[in-house]
């Protein structure tokens, strides 16, 4: 599979997660969103771009408890919880929001 | 109910898989909710070490996935005195792992436990399952 931003042609797997996590691009993350009827505000951006950091330091992709937890501490106690997350990512804060931002599937997640 | 769940890491942490497939069954196992340990002798204290460089064998280094455990509330590392002596190692060559205690306004406390032989085996000894990497 493959997603167009940009004017260039990204590779994906077959659950549409980037196949090379450096070609990453912040349109590649808005066509990925459109793609699912979904537009992105700040606050989908800030949970982005903090797990692109997140992998960055840690090469992993966290688990929604734990990115529920560091959301919390980063972004303010009131986002920090799964009511939160999964009004921003219907389909799952982990999956959803790690393949927006151009990372693997979380360890642990089906 | 929650088990004790002990993880033995007994490996270098390149030239064979089980370090990398331990770390990933415990941030698996770590998801459900279970008291989890884990415990480095022999070889396996090499996992720990800082300053890790892949770059010779052309692969990633894992090694900063050990510095997130304490997010998944894994805080309860034993390392064995006796493995580190024998390799001229000390603490101080040891990646500084911690985990942040929500109860005391996110205080940062060591996760690791320098623990001797004998301690080890008491530590063991009280587990409902242990498994060997």
């Amino acid at each position: 599979m493959a997603i167009e931003a940009n004017g260039k042609t990204y590779e994906t797997d077959e659950e549409g997660y980037l196949s090379n996590l450096n070609e990453w691009e912040p349109e590649v993350a808005t066509a990925m969103a459109a793609a699912e009827d979904c537009e992105l505000t700040q606050e989908h951006w800030d949970i982005i771009n903090f797990l692109r950091e997140y992998y960055e330091e840690y090469q992993i992709a966290p688990a929604v408890r734990v990115l529920t937890k560091a959301v919390g501490k980063r972004l303010g106690k009131e986002k920090g919880n799964s009511k939160y997350l999964y009004e921003l990512f219907p389909y799952g804060p982990g999956k959803q929001a790690c393949k927006y931002a151009g990372l693997p599937k979380p360890t642990g997640c089906v | 109910m929650s088990k004790k769940f002990m993880y033995i890491n007994r490996k270098a942490p390149y030239g064979t898989i089980y370090a990398l497939e331990s770390l990933e069954v415990v941030l698996i196992g770590a998801a459900f909710d279970q008291d989890v340990s884990l415990a480095f002798i022999g070889d396996g204290v090499y996992q720990l070490t800082k300053g890790q460089n892949t770059k010779g064998i052309g692969q990633k280094s894992f090694s900063p996935v050990y510095m997130a455990l304490g997010d998944y509330d894994v805080n309860k590392i034993y390392v064995e005195k006796e493995s580190l002596e024998e390799r001229g190692l000390t603490l101080d060559d040891l990646q500084h792992l911690v985990w942040e205690d929500e109860d005391e306004d996110y205080a940062e406390k060591d996760s690791i436990r320098l623990v001797s032989r004998s301690e080890l085996s008491d530590v063991l000894d009280d587990q409902d399952v242990v498994l060997s990497f």
